[in-house]
């Protein structure tokens, strides 16, 4: 039904010249290319994981690769976590559709890396062993600090994990016509075989594969699809705004509340210095100097990766069309992949789906390894045990964590087929923002912050995150289907990121922790000079 | 100098940098909010305000990290290197 819409229609979007030669898709089935290309990159992946999991013997290799990466690997490795398929599908699908709004989302994804490396980066490096409430717990009361930062992590993760889990069951059974269930447990497995056995130096080499397959795709992409407009990009938008009118080059539909647009900016810009999943990589290099070249390496790599979005997105729309991309997908994340197909066939659509695989997997298998930490070297080591398990233990530990993990990502992948999901990465974001930043900020810079003040703050943060999402438009209307709702933007960043600093500088005057004044001077110490034993 | 007041400096710097990424990016989304239409203006045919804008925020604020960077393995390490030689006397 699909396909001889699609064939029409794009025969009718490129002229008469090419009629015979368009192709309807081969989307949703089988793609013998992109089995090659995905099998080819699960053995891969699987050849590092047994070369890393020989070297990985105590906690310090499972979760820190040995704090041997350097900053150029760390740098791929951090662009291979942080761009995900919501990022590569997500956005050329709504530039494609929408045009211009799509851009909204290629810059906020960007201007959070300028933050991680100025305000967190370093310091965090030199203060912490394995996980931000090192950072935060140092100058702290441990057990109260480092219960709240787990709260606040495990809700950043699990809900970045349940949208990248359905967006990999409902694109792989698209891509590979595989089922919802089965394409879910794939990614499960693979995630859980790398972090489990190969612990962060598998799954940094995942990252820095993944990172090198994304990149080097979209831009030949971008670049087959610069060869049809003289490799001119504005010779591109001319074309896009020729079809679909100028409006495709200016803000439209999706910006039409101005105070959700900047709530949300607000999330995007705050969050990513508060992703455990990325905060936790700063350890795996060995000085504060390679953390900060890396934030720099990976800042390039995204950049760039977001500037080619604008000609995949463009791209799609003129070469493919908006209606056409809809059929397939009504969310339009098949742009790219039909951009793919209708520039290189076949073989490069496999190509592209086998690349939004591994990009899945990536990000997932960093988010498990991330979770895995706070529950083993947070709650485990630090609360339960006070500080005194054995190494050997902590490793026990967090390896039966990630499995856990892996195994509730997979059922809650399955229990939420079907849903609407993406309003999730925005949350995880807004939480990253509310709960983790602020005390991280507060900690490495604040004097009188202390231990009431900070578990105050990142309760406040990730409650009221959830809270205002539940009264938000998000849950009351487009999932309970209410008429209104109380609160009424659908991101709470605006209102639970200053909230959050509020909350912890108030009850830090409020409250003494002699304490963490007394520590204060050592702390900066460290945090410039660098531990010694390190 | 010592490491209380390298930090301090280093903390300043920061916080200029990330006011003005902030100031960047959300003049950039305020354009978008309230001024959509010079957004949609053309320079030329083809390349509205917006989307030139759009890469413009992409671009300088990998530039200001850039200039961050640099400072920091000039100045500061060697503030730093300094700090260091003198604790270990």
């Amino acid at each position: 039904m699909i396909a001889p819409h699609l064939a029409a229609f794009v025969q009718a979007a490129t002229g008469p010249t090419q009629t015979a030669a368009v192709p309807a898709t081969a989307i949703g089935q089988p793609n013998p290319v992109a089995m090659v290309f995905f099998f080819l990159f699960i053995s891969i992946t699987l050849g590092i994981t047994y070369w890393a999991a020989r070297q990985t013997r105590t906690a310090e290799h499972f979760y820190a690769a040995g704090r041997t990466v350097t900053a150029g690997q760390n740098g791929w490795a951090l662009a291979g976590d942080y761009m995900s398929a919501a990022s590569f599908l997500g956005i050329a699908g709504l530039v494609a559709t929408t045009g211009f709004d799509g851009l909204i989302y290629s810059t906020g994804w960007l201007v959070g890396w300028p933050v991680v490396l100025f305000l967190i980066a370093e310091p965090l490096r030199n203060l912490g062993k394995f996980t931000f409430a090192d950072v935060v717990a140092t100058r702290l009361r441990q057990t109260p600090v480092r219960l709240a930062a787990a709260v606040g992590t495990l809700s950043t993760v699990t809900l970045y994990l349940i949208a990248q889990m359905v967006g990999a069951g409902t694109l792989i059974k698209l891509m590979f016509g595989l089922t919802y269930e089965s394409a879910v447990i794939v990614v499960g497995a693979a995630m859980i075989a790398y972090v489990l056995f190969g612990g962060m130096l598998a799954t940094t080499w995942v990252q820095i594969v993944k990172a090198a397959l994304l990149l080097s795709g979209a831009a030949l992409l971008a670049f087959m699809v610069l060869l049809k407009f003289h490799m001119n990009p504005i010779e591109l938008f001319r074309a896009a705004a020729a079809q679909y009118g100028d409006s495709v080059l200016a803000p439209g539909k999706l910006v039409s509340n101005p105070l959700d647009t900047i709530s949300l900016g607000m999330a995007l810009m705050f969050g990513t210095a508060g992703l455990p999943h990325i905060l936790m990589r700063f350890y795996t290099v060995p000085d504060a100097r390679a953390a900060r070249k890396s934030v720099f390496y990976a800042t390039g790599l995204i950049g760039f990766f977001y500037l080619l979005t604008f000609i995949l997105g463009f791209g799609a729309m003129v070469l493919v069309g908006p209606d056409a991309i809809k059929a397939i997908d009504k969310g339009g994340n098949m742009a790219a992949p039909l951009l793919a197909e209708f520039l290189g066939g076949t073989p490069f659509l496999g190509f592209i789906a086998a690349v939004a695989f591994a990009t899945i997997l990536a990000v997932v298998a960093g988010l498990t390894l991330s979770g895995a930490a706070a529950i083993s070297h947070d709650l485990w080591t630090s609360v339960f045990r006070k500080g005194k398990a054995k190494d050997g233990e902590e490793l026990k530990v967090a390896r039966a964590a990630s499995l856990g993990l892996g195994i509730v990502a997979i059922l809650l992948g399955i229990l939420f087929k079907g849903q609407n999901v993406a309003f999730m990465v925005g949350l995880a974001f807004a939480i990253a923002a509310s709960a983790n930043f602020p005390a991280l900020v507060l900690s490495i810079f604040w004097r009188r912050y202390t231990t009431a003040g900070a578990v105050a703050s990142m309760l406040t943060g990730t409650i009221g995150t959830l809270l205002l999402i539940y009264l938000s438009p998000v849950i009351q209307v487009d999932i309970l289907k209410e008429a209104g709702a109380w609160f009424s933007l659908r991101n709470p960043g605006i209102v639970t990121i200053p909230g959050s600093f509020l909350v912890g500088v108030v009850v830090s005057l409020l409250t003494r922790d002699k304490l963490a004044l007394e520590a204060w001077d050592a702390s900066v110490h460290d945090m410039v000079v660098g531990k010694v034993d390190r | 100098m010592n490491s209380a007041t390298l930090h301090l400096r280093r903390w300043k710097i920061a916080i200029v940098l990330t006011t003005l990424v902030a100031f960047i990016y959300f003049g950039f989304i305020l354009l978008i909010a309230y001024h959509k239409e010079i957004m949609g203006r053309l320079i030329t045919p083809g390349l509205s305000v917006g989307i030139l804008l759009g890469a413009l925020v992409i671009v300088l604020s990998w530039l200001i990290t850039w200039g961050y960077v640099r400072w920091a393995n000039t100045t500061y390490d060697a503030t730093l290197e300094a700090i260091r030689r003198e604790g270990t006397r």
